[in-house]
């Protein structure tokens, strides 16, 4: 595990976001801060890991990175670039590397699509930056269905065909589709069985192997979190509590908020 | 890797859909009744006893005569066989009341997808639009259009269409303001898609089902609608048989020649009544949610 943050690839300069507060009948309602000055640097290759309860900023700043929200200030750089300042094109070319697998498998797939539509969704959509025929996206989802532990057969099922497991395969498979760099897991075992937990980590390991991903890992479980990531990043109320390698981050934490989580976690078992 | 292995392919939706569909009886009969109204437009005219009645032949020995073998539901005041001409009806009403839906679907699922959608002032702006034809009586607005553009068929149509499409509009944004919200379109958006492919590929084929239920339950009111046009005389011009039409002539030989209103009469009965039915049943097996 490398200490070096020369090449991030991604970085997060002191984003903050604000929503502001509904107005009603008895006046506004005071503005939440979402984020509060959040920085961090995700280094090419590594897996990071974000830890926070519910309400603690993990989802709108994952919404920022992609771009799905606008942070109120601050920048956010994927490979140098700020984010803010691409036009739609290089925006739209960019959504082809940044890609998410999101918690729940049962929301995240559109019930009426067919696996292979699902799976070759991406490849139509930058087909521009892609360029494959309509058989070669065909053939390229049947490969990547193979990888994720499906297969051929499964491409003209629809999703409620499949388990929570195997749904999640098929979100993976998707988020792989436009060819990622930077693959944005968001609590993707939080929602699956014990034991099929274990398989789709091992899985996400395996691919980060071979495709050299890098993981923007999304938690409140720590034992996946130690399981899985390189460094660990704590976060609280919108700010970062604590961020360091994950082995020094879980032996000798630094901060009172760090020790009670850690204490707080049932058992540390290691899959 | 257990959960790798395909778990049995379950009952696809539309088998289970229509698995319940079966389980309800009367779905059932207002299919069948349906499927009746709908051979009858297609084959009607061809089946007709005196088809040359329909056409607008007149027989004026035959005048007023009452039910019989020869003419089970009477003649009319110019010697026309009721059955053949209820027949002849059939294909008008079905396809006046099968276009209002369409067109009324069309132009309301277009605006309250845009609606929901696009959200902000487009919204505001189109749906008191809506809520602005919805406040006209549908039939006065068919009415004055029908009246503005002249008697026949295609304005009929239109007519009631344009008076027809708000309820559309209000059941689609619903749906869509609901389905935009699904993981699936953020995960969509985070893909790059595009709002047109958001829209047409992700967020309107899962409002589909509450539209069919509600076109198959208005089938029954537009014909109605169609036949009460034809009843004060701007619908369909005569010759051409009509439901509606039909009535608004017989009612001034009722109630002595009480059976020249039977034929119409009842054809639009079993017509509303089993397209209701149909809906009922469509909405319980397709819809269970809208459920009341």
């Amino acid at each position: 595990m490398s200490e070096s943050t020369s090449d991030p690839i991604l970085r997060i300069e002191n984003v903050t976001k604000t929503y502001a507060g509904r107005s009603g009948l008895f006046g506004r309602a005071a503005p939440v801060q979402a984020l509060k000055g959040v920085s961090l640097d995700v280094t090419r290759g590594q897996s990071f890991g974000l830890v926070g309860e519910s309400g603690s900023g993990k989802t709108t700043l994952t919404r920022s990175i992609l771009r799905l929200e606008e942070p109120t200030s601050g920048r956010i750089l994927f490979e140098g670039q700020d984010m803010a300042k691409l036009s739609a094109k290089a925006l739209r070319a960019l959504r082809a590397r940044v890609q998410i697998v999101f918690q729940d498998p049962y929301a995240s797939l559109n019930p009426r699509m067919s696996v292979g539509q699902i799976v070759t969704e991406p490849m139509a959509i930058h087909h521009d930056l892609l360029r494959l025929s309509a058989a070669q996206q065909r053939e390229r989802a049947a490969e990547l269905l193979t990888l994720v532990g499906l297969g051929p057969q499964h491409l003209g099922r629809h999703p409620h065909e499949f388990s929570g497991g195997q749904r999640q395969r098929i979100g993976i498979a998707r988020a792989l589709a436009s060819g990622p760099d930077l693959l944005l897991l968001d609590e993707p075992t939080s929602a699956l069985d014990v034991s099929v937990q274990a398989q789709v980590l091992n899985l996400l390991i395996e691919l980060q192997d071979r495709l050299g991903l890098t993981y923007f890992f999304i938690s409140h479980d720590l034992a996946v979190v130690r399981y899985l990531c390189d460094r660990v990043a704590l976060i609280h109320h919108g700010s970062l509590v604590e961020e360091g390698p994950t082995d020094r981050i879980f032996d000798a934490p630094q901060t009172d908020y760090a020790r009670m989580l850690i204490g707080a976690a049932p058992e540390l078992r290691v899959p | 890797m257990t959960d790798a292995v395909s778990v049995p392919p379950r009952p696809d939706r539309l088998a289970r859909a229509l698995f319940r569909f079966r389980q309800s009886r009367l779905s059932v009969i207002g299919a069948v009744m349906v499927a009746v109204v709908l051979l009858l437009a297609v084959f009607g005219p061809m089946i007709a006893p005196y088809p040359q009645d329909i056409a607008g032949a007149v027989s004026t020995a035959e005048r007023f005569q009452p039910p019989s073998l020869a003419h089970p539901l009477g003649t009319n005041e110019l010697g026309q066989d009721v059955l053949s001409l209820t027949l002849g009806g059939t294909r008008v009403s079905v396809l006046a009341g099968f276009g209002v839906v369409l067109i009324g679907a069309a132009i309301g699922t277009l605006v309250g997808a845009v609606a929901g959608y696009v959200g902000g002032w487009t919204d505001e702006a189109l749906m008191r639009l809506t809520d602005l034809t919805l406040t006209i009586p549908g039939l006065i607005l068919a009415m004055a259009i029908a009246a503005a553009l002249g008697p026949g068929f295609q304005n009929m149509v239109l007519a009631i269409s344009l008076s027809w499409w708000p309820g559309y509009a209000r059941l689609v944004r619903g749906e869509v303001l609901a389905a935009r919200e699904e993981v699936y379109v953020t995960a969509a958006r985070a893909l790059g898609a595009g709002p047109g492919r958001i829209l047409f590929r992700h967020v309107l084929p899962n409002c589909v089902s509450p539209i069919i239920v509600k076109m198959s339950l208005d089938m029954g009111f537009a014909i109605l609608t169609v036949a009460g046009l034809g009843f004060i005389g701007i619908g369909v011009r005569p010759p051409t048989p009509e439901w509606g039409t039909l009535l608004s002539t017989s009612r001034a030989y009722m109630p002595d020649y009480w059976w020249t209103a039977m034929g119409p009469g009842l054809a639009m009965f079993i017509a509303v009544f089993g397209f209701n039915l149909l809906g009922d049943g469509l909405r319980d097996s397709l819809d269970p949610k809208g459920r009341r």
